[in-house]
């Protein structure tokens, strides 16, 4: 379980984000939304403990962040480029990761079998280095990164973005089976509101840092949030 | 339409966050420009007060005209590596309403206008004056003047040329200088004389300025050359395409003997290999390693021991000082990665610590054939090899916790200085000098032995303490982890 409590995030006097109180149950899809500048991925950085928070705390399974480093075995994330390192094939990158979640290239090797469809034989074997893959696949990569060692915590901005159609669908089941079929709780934040009524269970709105709507994902929830946001 | 471009110009520079941000660098720009034209300027104005005193029987003129060959050769070599053609930043004007000839036009006009066409002025000019109060025929003088000018404009564009056929090969540089060798030694060996061909097409353009439109019709072709090149590749797939490499997957099982700081080793070790700025790191290995030629055979230092430790430390620390200055910020692209997967940060110091170390100890190794300049050689570099591990790699892992620069690492590496803050100057010169004084004390007042035992017995005791020594050093960072991670996330 995710709990957050008075927590917000100054820069020279603009308040970016300010959440007083969040809970997010484990084992929940949760999806983030908002316009640019919500906070969305300030928010991600501070569960990461990338930035500081400027008042409260993020508690992850009775972890402070910004206290210990003990959250980091069972969480992982994608958030953007800055999490691939651009000089490593992508195989050479699941395997230093696969690494520092404690399993060998064989595991590796096997967990990676399920996603052959996702790579569409455009990632693996390939005589590229990440930094030289497309914009789509070095995302593909990132997400799947992001899901080796059975996380218990899972962060992913934006996955969506960048991705082909095929590759969307795929994802969404994919995630969708994360949820049925392991206890991790999975956060994402995403423009395509169709995608997080999909996927997601939950759907908070942020609007320029505050929470604007919670929302339990009902058959209505897509239209909610389009009107919500033709305004 | 050019007063947009020069507009553009003035803006990239001034508000790049480049020269925003670190003054200090721009100030060491300008004192190394300024350093260059006073040694070209110098050089403009003594040659010819030289040439008359040393070889009074010859015309001064003729004699630069027959090296003027060795100076087109070592000119368009420095090009080669020092000058590129900038077409990267003109892709956005690509789809404005404008002539391609304009664009191509521009961004070759704009190469003429290089730092590096204006060098050869500040020796042209002196030289050619000092002709002139020689009593030289003034038209004369003023011929070869431009003569030398337009050959200067030639070599810069012969060398896009050059340039944008060796990207086409994998062997980048080794046919350049196959080439200039082969040139050179040619030359040398008297085969086919090309100093005196040269020198005497030149003295024949100056006697009839007539001639002077054969170099002129050269540069014109050199140009269109560089023109058609260009408008063939102004395309976002031909130069304006970033190259991709062919990637090889290697898992360095060797390192695996090293235990818990293997991945991070394997990472370090692809880091270095992979990336353009970091590998030119192991190249300054052999100049290092060669460094003490400079010093030992001469006579000059032969009694000034404490200029070998400075030798010692740099021949056995240039790696160290090279990869080190620059930690963390070689990981950068990528640190908030490490920074929120399951990492110690501990782990990942010692990695880069046993790096350097090793880098010592394979650095002395390769430097024991100075034995043959005498023992103390030897002594000396085993006790700088034992400093540098001991009290030097800890100063530059320390001073790593203050980095808060980024680098690109896909960026060249000669003349690079992003990433170089007031941090690496401050950490550069004690990492040099306080070892030579530390030898140099007990030396003086004890004797040789004593500043040895001094360097030692100061490098094991840094080596005693080490897992100390990190613990400290790891809570450094630990305290300024939100700092560099915000700070290696700014884009340059």
């Amino acid at each position: 379980m995710i709990k957050v409590t008075e927590l917000s995030k100054k820069y020279s006097g603009n308040i970016v984000l300010n959440i007083d109180e969040l809970e997010i149950p484990k084992g929940q899809t949760f999806g983030l939304v908002g316009n640019n500048g919500a906070g969305k991925t300030t928010f991600f950085n501070l569960l990461l403990d990338l930035i500081n928070p400027t008042t409260g705390q993020i508690i992850t399974h009775e972890i402070q962040v910004n206290k210990s480093e003990d959250w980091k075995p069972f969480t992982a994330a994608f958030i953007d480029e800055s999490f691939l390192i651009g000089y490593l094939t992508p195989e050479e990158y699941f395997y230093f990761i696969g690494e520092l979640r404690g399993l060998n290239k064989a595991d590796i090797d096997t967990f990676l079998i399920q996603f052959e469809e996702i790579f569409n034989g455009e990632i693996l074997g390939g005589k590229k280095y990440l930094r030289d893959l497309s914009k789509g696949n070095q995302k593909k990569a990132g997400i799947v990164a992001a899901l080796i060692g059975n996380p218990e915590v899972i962060v992913l901005d934006e996955p969506f973005a960048n991705l082909d159609p095929t590759t969307q669908i795929r994802l969404k089941k994919m995630l969708k089976d994360l949820t049925t079929n392991s206890q991790a709780t999975v956060l994402i934040s995403s423009h395509d509101l169709g995608h997080v009524t999909e996927v997601c269970e939950r759907i908070v709105v942020l609007d320029k840092g505050n929470v604007v709507k919670d929302i339990q994902t009902s058959q209505e929830t897509l239209k909610e949030l389009e009107t919500y946001f033709s305004v | 339409m050019i007063k947009h471009f020069i507009n553009f110009e003035w803006k990239q520079f001034f508000r790049s966050s480049y020269w925003q941000k670190s003054i200090a660098l721009n100030i060491l720009m300008a004192f190394l420009a300024v350093y260059f034209m006073l040694v070209f300027l110098a050089l403009g104005i003594s040659i010819y007060p030289l040439l008359k005193k040393q070889f009074p029987e010859s015309d001064p003129l003729l004699m630069v005209n027959s090296f003027l060959f060795y100076w087109f050769l070592g000119d368009l070599l420095m090009r080669f590596f020092l000058q590129k053609l900038p077409v990267m930043n003109i892709k956005p004007l690509l789809i404005l309403p404008l002539k391609r000839n304009k664009i191509l036009n521009y961004v070759l006009g704009r190469s003429a206008l290089s730092f590096f066409n204006f060098l050869p002025l500040f020796a042209i000019i002196p030289f050619g004056v000092i002709l002139i109060f020689e009593d030289y025929n003034t038209t004369t003088t003023i011929v070869w003047m431009v003569l030398m000018y337009v050959f200067t404009l030639i070599i810069n564009f012969l060398n896009f040329i050059i340039e944008a056929k060796s990207a086409e090969t994998e062997l980048s540089f080794l046919p350049l200088i196959l080439i200039a060798s082969l040139l050179f030694a040619v030359n040398y060996f008297e085969l086919i004389e090309f100093t005196t061909l040269l020198g005497n097409a030149i003295n024949v353009i100056v006697e009839n300025p007539i001639y002077l439109s054969i170099p002129i019709a050269i540069l014109a072709l050199v140009y269109y050359f560089n023109y058609t090149m260009l408008k063939t590749k102004l395309y976002v797939d031909g130069s304006l395409k970033a190259k991709a490499d062919v990637a090889t997957t290697t898992d360095l099982a060797w390192t695996r003997r090293f235990g818990d700081i293997a991945p991070f080793l394997q990472l370090d070790l692809k880091l270095l290999w992979r990336n353009k700025r970091p590998r030119s790191s192991i190249f300054i290995l052999v100049i290092g390693l060669l460094y003490g030629l400079f010093f030992y055979p001469n006579p000059m230092y032969k009694d000034w021991i404490p200029m070998f430790v400075f030798v010692g430390i740099f021949v056995t620390g240039i790696f160290m000082i090279n990869f080190g200055q620059f930690i963390p910020a070689w990981d950068s692209g990528y640190y908030k990665l490490l920074m929120s997967q399951n990492i110690k940060y501990k782990e990942y110091l010692n990695s880069k610590f046993s790096l350097m170390l090793i880098s010592a100890i394979i650095m002395f190794v390769l430097s024991i054939p100075y034995v043959y300049f005498g023992w103390k050689i030897l002594t000396i570099h085993f006790a700088a090899m034992i400093y540098n591990i001991g009290i030097n790699s800890h100063v530059l892992l320390l001073g790593g916790s203050f980095n808060r620069k980024k680098i690109d690492l896909t960026q060249r590496a000669a003349f690079n200085y992003q990433g170089t803050g007031a941090v690496q100057w401050l950490i550069g010169f004690p990492l040099l000098l306080i070892p030579i004084l530390l030898f140099y004390v007990p030396y003086k007042f004890l004797g040789f032995e004593a500043g040895i035992a001094t360097l030692i017995i100061l490098g094991i005791i840094g080596i005693v303490f080490h897992q100390k020594i990190m613990n400290f050093i790891t809570k450094k960072y630990l305290n300024s982890k939100y700092k560099m991670i915000s700070a290696f996330d700014q884009s340059n």
